[in-house]
């Protein structure tokens, strides 16, 4: 039985259905690729003993015909979403050895469809940052690296460990969270599918809140078909998160291959950066001709508050992770260091459990939300907000059905290559996928090509609000034409 | 605006972060970094405009007030650091 990793999602579900393996060979091929790819460093946790419990439960179900729509499928799970039982840390020190006493929402749904979990992935810590270099468990290594190069480059990030294992042929597919774009540009830089679904599609119930009205969680899959499938499992209402809509899930696998003739596609000028490398803005025209050739109608757009949703974004995101960070106090669980006095424990167990770059967004969130900055910062960036909102609105009233953009700016790069000297530096790999957290809308990375280094590149198509439907169909149209990158294996 | 050094003593505190003088330099380039970067929001004219509050247009959702949950105490206190029953213990507040 050889190369039961290779296989997509979908093709897997077929050997399990035909019965040519079982959900526990399956399980088993994975785990072994797992323990091969320890230098990746994208699993913080392998649960292998409950995986293969999972897998032979799947199996019966199989046996008995009553399985879910992902009984026996082998995944991953960022270590923000809370698994009863096993460990789970947000990969900061300051929750330590937290194992949770219930399940994420996400997660039950997934294990309610039949699905087996392998462990838990690697991200940035509080997934606040762009390459997963902030883990308290350390980067990951991206399956990818430059033509005749032997550098270890960076998965991307928040959602790390989830693209790097996706990519890597660890796990047929990851949850991902992203609140910038923590599951899209990861995705962009390992060749890998990564949707991050409408504010409100998929529950946050249980998930380790970095900043609540961005917040949303999404798979990372081999192929738009995979992503589908998962996302169908993964969305729902949930009545224990209030911003949980209560719309019913479609059948996102069915918008797969259906046609987008007629489809009307924006290119957002505003998208075209001054010293945008050429490889970026070949792809995308690239893109835009493939659309076009499958019959879509291609109008240039203008969305003109782009260039601020970045900076409005570093007001909101690290005023809400102010708040929502609060909790880790050293008292009711986690990481607890002694003070002569509740302020001294509280302060010593900040600094000593929060790495820098949370340190960093913390303070700042609390000094935009302090008085006297409050007006002047963040109520200034929640206008700033409702304007970035409207751009979109207006464009999708001129009966736009999606918008094409590059998905980063530029392909993965090397560990510690950015952000040494200045934060922002980092915070501008977010600027194509930004603006879409701030609005609410769905978006999705579909691999598209490599840079002359043969790095894979992606490609972003911006849906409206729970119009995920057409994200899928296009996105199949793009996969279709660019076709499957897979990394050269050296780890 | 910028931060000083005094200002950046005084947030530390107010999000309960130790913060070690050696420590403050850095931190203060790095916050000013950043409201450089946020600076550009200025130049926006956000006159008349409403500020976000919610992302999706939808009403907030009311369940019954009654109680749904509850009776998890073990559960509550599993993960604390130090408890003492069903009680979570933290130094001395009152004297």
């Amino acid at each position: 039985m050889t190369d039961l990793t290779s296989l997509t999602l979908a093709e897997a579900r077929k050997g399990l259905a035909a019965k040519t393996f079982t959900s526990l060979e399956l399980t088993d091929a994975h785990l072994n690729a797992i323990e091969a790819a320890r230098a990746l460093n994208a699993f913080v946790m392998e649960t292998p003993d409950q995986a293969r419990t999972m897998a032979r439960e799947a199996d019966a179900r199989i046996g008995k015909g009553d399985a879910g729509p992902l009984a026996g499928i082998p995944l991953g799970i960022k270590d923000l979403f809370a698994t009863k039982g096993v460990r789970t840390t947000a990969c900061s020190k300051i929750l330590g050895n937290f194992v949770p006493t219930y399940e994420s929402t996400i997660t039950s749904q997934l294990w309610r469809d039949g699905a087996v979990m392998l462990g838990k992935l690697n991200n940035d810590e509080f997934a606040m940052g762009s390459s997963n270099e902030t883990s308290c468990f350390g980067p990951v290594g991206n399956p990818w690296r430059r033509d005749g190069s032997n550098t270890t480059l960076v998965p991307g990030g928040s959602s790390g460990g989830s693209a790097s294992a996706v990519a890597a042929l660890l796990c047929m597919g990851a949850t991902a969270t992203d609140t910038g774009g923590s599951i899209r540009q990861p995705a962009a830089f390992t060749a890998t599918v990564g949707i991050k679904p409408t504010y409100g599609r998929c529950s946050r119930w249980g998930i380790v809140a970095f900043a609540s009205s961005l917040d949303q969680a999404g798979p990372i899959a081999r192929s738009t078909r995979d992503a589908a499938m998962l996302l169908r499992s993964m969305a729902g209402h949930d009545p224990k998160d209030t911003t949980s809509v209560d719309i019913p899930v479609p059948d996102y696998e069915a918008a797969i291959g259906k046609s987008v003739k007629g489809m009307k596609i924006g290119i957002p000028k505003e998208y075209r950066l001054d010293g945008m490398p050429a490889e970026i803005e070949n792809l995308w025209s690239e893109g835009a001709a493939w659309l076009k050739a499958a019959g879509a109608e291609l109008v240039e757009v203008s969305l003109p508050h782009t260039k601020y949703a970045l900076p409005a974004y570093y007001i909101v995101a690290p005023a809400e992770a102010s708040s929502n960070l609060a909790r880790y106090d050293g008292v009711r669980y986690g990481l607890r260091e002694q003070g002569r006095n509740i302020n001294e424990l509280y302060e010593n167990t900040r600094a000593e459990g929060f790495g820098a770059e949370v340190k960093r967004r913390v303070m700042i969130g609390t000094y935009v939300l302090s008085a006297g900055y409050y007006d002047a910062y963040y109520l200034r960036a929640q206008k700033v907000r409702t304007l970035i909102k409207k751009d979109f609105e207006d464009c999708f009233a001129k009966g736009v059905d999606a918008i094409l953009t590059p998905a980063t700016p530029s392909a993965a790069f090397g560990i510690g290559e950015k952000g040494g000297a200045d934060p922002v530096e980092m915070y501008l790999n977010d600027i194509f996928t930004v603006t879409v957290n701030m609005a609410g809308l769905p978006g999705i990375a579909v691999p598209a090509g490599k840079d002359a280094q043969g790095l894979p590149l992606g490609l972003q198509l911006i849906g409206r609000p729970f119009d995920e439907e057409t994200l899928f169909s296009l996105g199949e149209v793009i996969e279709q034409a660019a076709g499957r990158f897979t990394p050269a294996k050296w780890w | 605006m910028s931060v000083d050094a005094a200002t950046v003593r005084r947030i530390a505190h107010l999000a309960r972060i130790a913060v070690s003088e050696g420590e403050v330099p850095h931190l203060q380039g790095e916050l000013n970094a950043m409201l450089a970067f946020v600076e550009q929001l200025s130049e926006v004219n956000v006159e008349g405009v409403e500020p976000m509050t919610s992302v999706t247009p939808m009403q907030m959702k009311k369940r019954q007030d009654v109680v749904n949950d509850g009776e998890i105490a073990d559960d509550i206190v599993a993960n604390a650091p130090a408890t003492e029953g069903h009680f979570f213990l933290v130094p001395k507040v009152v004297e």
